[in-house]
């Protein structure tokens, strides 16, 4: 059975080359934006497998922070590590994309090593 | 030097579960692990976590499901070598392999098996041109003899507690220290950011807080960093030396370096029996990758069971495998 149009949003995604790419994200599924982006052949390594321990999966947040849930203190701990971070950054796999999130747009920063 | 059938490198959950369908085969088992005790990130991580998806139990931490897998794997006198890192593997002229670990213990087996999980932690380096012309001698990811700072100009980057430390520490030892952090705030111990924050104002220390590194100057000899804010104004900060602390993250270290199929830091295997593409190394865990790969505890479990199946021809060449059930043999222990 098709998901319910209703629990479909587009995102936009600009990749470490400036390419931009929209996509239609189901929201009613349960998995994190980190493994939504591996499922799109995005360039991800996940080395922790979504533990926010490798951090690989650091995004920055172009558009939409103020609707994605808020970070933990231990995704707050991890980005701070991190020298290429920002006040908008965040890891995808600390990330549950809802209806709320129409429109969000981000850019893959995480290491490739 | 000691001698196994099969050496596990790492001693994580599926590393410990490994032991144990060897056990039931004959073969013994040796452990090696960079952590100084067994349970891998379990351990090391998360010990208190609990974990759901273990078949049997509802919910266990992640502490005691390594207590529980140590008494099961008990009756098969697995032995361990823990807070060593493998840096190589030889083989040698009857196939067999000799693995070598930083401190100087040689393990001499027939079967290798990597149930390294994440890798090693090692420290995250800012993403600057050049940087690695200038490491060891004046870029430090870590701090060994803080006596070689001993008068000299320092810059330190990082916001963590070990940024933070060192800060204070080489405070009174160095000529001057420059600490940069990319934010306003640190998260680190509130203790030691007030200590550095009354540094600052006591003109000890030059603090410079929301700059980002931007890049390395100097010929053959790193002279300076330069740092922007967040207005985009660039500084230049003159050194001797340039210290980043950003904390540890997961890499594969020297496993990359044996030869063994990588992919985005992940060893390919064949799903028959979890070999890799070297004969007699396997690769089970976190650390391979295999079309339809799940980083569950689990599905390493089932890997370590028909790895160890594979395995057997090597460590008992003349004889015939039969699989049983302990249902019907039990556990028979050595």
């Amino acid at each position: 059975m098709p998901s319910n149009m209703e629990n479909i949003i587009t995102i936009h995604v600009e990749d470490r080359d400036g390419d931009r790419q929209t996509l239609e994200i189901p929201t009613d599924v349960n998995v994190s934006l980190m493994e939504v982006l591996k499922g799109e052949e995005y360039d991800i390594l996940a080395t922790c497998g979504g533990m926010a321990l490798c951090a690989t999966c650091h995004v920055e947040i172009l558009q939409g922070q103020e609707h994605l849930i808020e970070a933990t203190e231990q995704e707050l701990d991890m980005l701070d590590t991190l020298p290429d971070a920002d006040d908008h950054s965040r890891l995808a796999c600390q990330i549950h994309l809802r209806n709320e999130n129409q429109g969000l747009s981000l850019k893959l920063k995480g290491s490739l090593q | 030097m000691i001698t196994t059938d099969i050496c596990i490198i790492g001693a994580g959950p599926v590393g410990l579960f490994a032991v144990f369908e060897a056990g039931l085969l004959k073969m013994r088992c040796h452990l090696i692990d960079v952590l100084p005790q067994v349970g891998g990130q379990l351990s090391e991580i998360y010990p208190h976590k609990p974990i759901y998806d273990i078949p049997g139990y509802p919910s266990i931490t992640a502490q005691e499901l390594i207590d529980r897998q140590m008494e099961q794997i008990e009756p098969f006198s697995p032995t361990f070598t823990l807070g060593e890192r493998v840096e190589s593997l030889e083989k040698q002229h009857d196939g067999s392999y000799w693995v070598k670990g930083s401190d100087g213990t040689t393990i001499h087996t027939q079967v290798v098996v990597i149930a390294g999980g994440l890798g090693c932690f090692e420290p995250r380096k800012p993403t600057l041109d050049n940087l690695e012309t200038y490491e060891g001698q004046q870029v430090h990811y870590m701090i060994k003899d803080p006596e070689q700072f001993k008068g000299k100009r320092l810059l330190i980057a990082g916001g963590g507690d070990s940024a933070l430390d060192w800060t204070i520490f080489l405070s009174d030892l160095a000529e001057k220290v420059t600490l940069v952090h990319r934010s306003d705030s640190f998260r680190g111990a509130p203790d030691s950011a007030q200590k550095v924050f009354d540094l600052a104002q006591q003109g000890k220390i030059n603090l410079l807080l929301s700059h980002q590194l931007e890049s390395l100057q100097g010929n053959g000899q790193l002279e300076s960093v330069i740092l922007k804010n967040k207005n985009k104004e660039t500084i230049l900060v003159d050194t001797d030396h340039f210290i980043p602390l950003y904390g540890l993250s997961p890499k594969l270290g020297p496993i990359a370096d044996w030869g063994l199929q990588i992919d985005k830091n992940a060893i390919e295997v064949d799903t028959f029996d979890y070999s890799t593409g070297v004969e007699r190394i396997y690769a089970i865990g976190d650390i391979n990758t295999y079309p339809g790969k799940l980083k569950l505890i689990l599905c390493g479990y089932h890997e370590a069971a028909l790895m160890a199946q594979s395995a057997f021809k090597y460590v008992y060449p003349d004889q015939k495998l039969s699989f049983k059930y302990t249902t019907v043999n039990g556990i028979n222990a050595f």
